[in-house]
């Protein structure tokens, strides 16, 4: 808002000269909201500005500059070869393995965690004795670092440990398997742990939700004559919808940019049969100084996950966020 | 509405600007981390002695040093072995504030640090003792000294020996006799050997001693030069080794198995005896230490090299090794300090200590070897005197890339060994 457009909201000229004294009192007190609202959101927006150009925009900016470079790490930025880092990406095959197995997880996440996840809240938000333990438990694993939970399944999943004693003891030896040496298997192997770990964040978002669908609708359905499972169909999951879109955009952006159980179980081997596109990254860009080339790799996952989150936003996300991100405001 | 927006946008974009010229300027400032205040040096050293002994022999090391110096102190910095040599010394050559002395291997991976312009040419503050040195002509780039070798390593077969007695396998000289072994353990219910192949490069000491073995060394040499595996001896290396893993040598699921992590690593199985063996480099006693309770290693292992391959082009006894050295960066002054320390380091006193606790193969001056403890390691060290030739191993004689290249080639080979597979191992260095 400009100044002119205050001065013309304000009371007018005439109003103002009413009194010599009212004048002059009056015109700072006036500005004196301004400039506080103005300083009030300088000192308020500029650190996370301050933090998100710093740390998010500029090293997008200057990765996506490496990218066009053949740079070890190491000294000057002067050997400029244009598109090549990212045409050699798609020619390797082995990238484009890392940008199935990705999608894999991406899309065997959605479907197979959502429906998990959903049927486990419902069942969690019921009262039963022992609802606030069991609630516990289930989000124990998404507390855990991920990095433990790495570890830690990589002694269960090691040949004749703890799984495999397991499936023995319950005479179910015949399914174990080489779970994160065979190349068929690996990438599962990877997935089930990614469940363990993250089934519980999904469970907890949407018990949360759970709690702004209305009693009394239900209870109204109920009466008009619908059955438990009509009720959950069409009363619970619609008003429910809003939550479950947001646990899927943030579960298919945490796909796609999968890295730290994937490299601490397996590291996306064997033979490349679990990378994804972030371990590629780190393997032929990062380990093997080729700075340039890992920049190329990570703006073609920025490109992914940001089209992703635009076609989203646009065509998911917009009617629960309608007015707070679709509209400006103010 | 537009003006309020540019005064919040010129106010946060100053904002920025204050910040990061407030960052960069202090990392300029401080550049080598410990100036010379009052008169005093101050050196950072990182190094991979997480663990004791060799950790304790490092801190004595600075403590004898700094008793002798006093105007330089040194600021010990352990760090976790891959951590330190693949993503901390990288990043660091990069920033403005490398460690003033910081671990490397030599070969072409110490060339493409140099290339950072941070590494110091420390030639003329060595050059008095240098020719003393075993094998420091793997730390020089363009035929100048960036750094000095601290201990030497060869990769060869540790294995048990109670586990060789008791099933009554003799120590094979070459690889049929390695084969045959191979499957005798087997029978016995071990397996024979333990390989960390989840890591890499271990499957990588087997294809380069298959073309030690194949090669001629004038072959490797120019090879490994020209950054190109296309001669035909390293297809047969290639041949030869898909031979060997048919015989089915390793432990169940070794391709998900890691080298050195925990109990159920390739050395962790050796250790606690579920595998009879390992190809691996010098260090692994000190690693099966680390990952097992088994108290009795020491007399328990034993050591052969690299079996031989009679009627192939190479030769039969050279080995496949390195080293461990440290290199210099800083002001000319803390480069001086730092060849200093360097020089300590290799002096009879440290050197007896750093081979003494079994910990880091062969020492780099000849007078040291006697305090070798380890009896398999005294075996290892005796072989490394006769050995026709030693060979770097090739992922750290290559430049980084081509070095990871022919590692994952290796490893992709070892999974699925085929004619692709194997020509990619050829290319692999020249990968882009």
């Amino acid at each position: 808002m400009s100044r002119s457009t205050a001065l013309k909201a304000g009371p007018g000229p005439a109003a103002a000269g009413n009194t010599a004294a009212a004048g002059p009192r009056r015109a700072p007190w006036r500005r004196g909201p301004k400039l506080r609202k103005n300083t009030e959101l300088t000192i308020l927006l500029a650190p996370g500005l301050i933090l998100f150009v710093g740390f998010v925009l500029v090293p997008i900016v200057i990765a996506a500059y490496y990218s066009f470079y053949d740079w070890p790490g190491y000294g000057p930025l002067n050997h400029p070869i244009g598109l090549r880092n990212y045409t050699y990406a798609f020619e390797d095959p082995a990238f484009i393995h890392a940008i199935e197995h990705t999608l894999t997880l991406t899309v065997a996440s959605v479907l197979i965690q959502g429906p998990l996840s959903i049927g486990i809240a419902l069942l969690l938000n019921r009262k039963f004795l022992g609802r606030t333990f069991l609630r516990t438990v289930i989000f124990a694993p998404y507390v855990l670092p991920p990095a433990v939970t790495a570890v830690m399944w990589s002694l269960i999943l090691q040949p004749s440990g703890f799984l495999d004693q397991v499936f023995k003891a319950f005479g179910l030896g015949g399914l174990v398997q080489l779970w994160l040496a065979n190349t068929h298997i690996v990438l599962w192997t990877n997935f089930v742990v990614l469940t363990w770990q993250y089934l519980g964040f999904g469970i907890v978002l949407l018990l949360a939700g759970l709690q702004g669908v209305p009693e009394e609708l239900k209870e109204a359905a109920a009466i008009d004559g619908a059955g438990p499972w009509e009720v959950t169909r069409r009363i619970t999951l619609p008003l429910l919808a809003p939550t479950i879109r947001i646990w899927a955009f943030i579960t298919i952006i945490g796909s796609l940019q999968i890295f730290d159980i994937v490299w601490i179980l397996t590291e996306g081997g064997p033979a490349g049969s679990s990378g994804t596109i972030a371990t590629y990254m780190y393997l032929n860009g990062v380990q093997a100084d080729d700075f340039g080339f890992a920049g190329a790799i990570a703006v073609i996952l920025f490109a992914f996950c940001f089209v992703f989150a635009l076609i989203y936003q646009r065509f998911a996300l917009r009617r629960d966020t309608q007015g707070a991100l679709t509209r400006a405001v103010g | 509405m537009m003006k309020r927006r540019a005064v919040a946008a010129i106010v946060a974009t100053a904002a920025t600007c204050l910040v990061l010229a407030a960052c960069s300027s202090g990392a300029a400032s401080s550049g080598g981390s410990g100036g010379s205040g009052s008169g005093t040096i101050t050196l950072t050293w990182w190094n991979n002695a997480t663990n004791q002994p060799l950790l304790g022999v490092y801190t004595n090391a600075i403590k004898g040093f700094e008793a002798s110096h006093p105007n330089i102190k040194i600021t010990n910095v352990p760090i976790q072995n891959e951590t330190l040599q693949k993503t901390k010394i990288p990043l660091a050559l990069q920033g403005n504030n490398p460690p003033n002395i910081y671990q490397q291997w030599g070969g072409g991976v110490l060339g493409q640090q140099v290339s950072s312009g941070k590494v110091d040419n420390i030639t003329s503050d060595v050059s008095s003792w240098i020719g003393g040195i075993t094998g420091a002509s793997g730390w020089q780039a363009k035929g100048q000294q960036y750094g000095v070798p601290v201990d030497l390593h060869i990769v060869g077969f540790w294995y048990r020996k109670d586990i060789f007695a008791k099933d009554g396998i003799t120590v094979p000289t070459t690889l049929a006799q390695l084969e045959s072994d191979d499957t005798k353990l087997r029978a016995h219910g071990v397996a024979p050997i333990a390989v960390g192949s989840k890591d890499g490069w271990p499957d990588a000491f087997y294809w380069e001693y298959f073309a030690l073995r194949d090669c001629p060394q004038s072959t490797v040499t120019s090879a490994i030069g020209s950054e190109s595996f296309s001669a035909s001896c390293f297809a047969t290396a290639s041949t030869n080794l898909a031979a060997f893993l048919k015989t089915n040598p390793f432990q169940t699921g070794f391709l998900g198995t890691s080298s050195q992590q925990g109990a159920g690593s390739s050395a962790g199985l050796v250790a606690s005896g579920k595998a009879a063996m390992e190809l691996q480099g010098d260090w692994d006693p000190s690693v099966m230490e680390g990952v097992s309770t088994n108290k009795n290693l020491s007399t328990e292992l034993g050591w052969f090299p690299f079996p031989q391959t009679p009627g192939s082009a190479g030769s039969q006894t050279a080995a496949l090794g390195g080293g461990d050295g440290y290199s210099c960066t800083g002001t000319t002054q803390q480069a001086q300090a730092c060849a200093e320390f360097l020089q300590y380091l290799d002096s009879p006193t440290v050197q007896t200590q750093i081979v003494g606790v079994g910990e880091s193969g062969e020492p780099v001056i000849a007078s040291a070897a006697s305090a070798i403890s380890l009896p398999a390691t005294q075996t290892a060290a005796a072989y490394y005197k006769t050995a026709a030739y030693s060979e770097l191993y090739f992922d750290t004689a290559l430049p980084t890339k081509p070095g990871e290249n022919l590692d994952t080639a290796i490893a992709n080979y070892f999974s699925a060994p085929s004619s692709s597979t194997a020509s990619a191992i050829a290319n692999s260095p020249q990968s882009p």
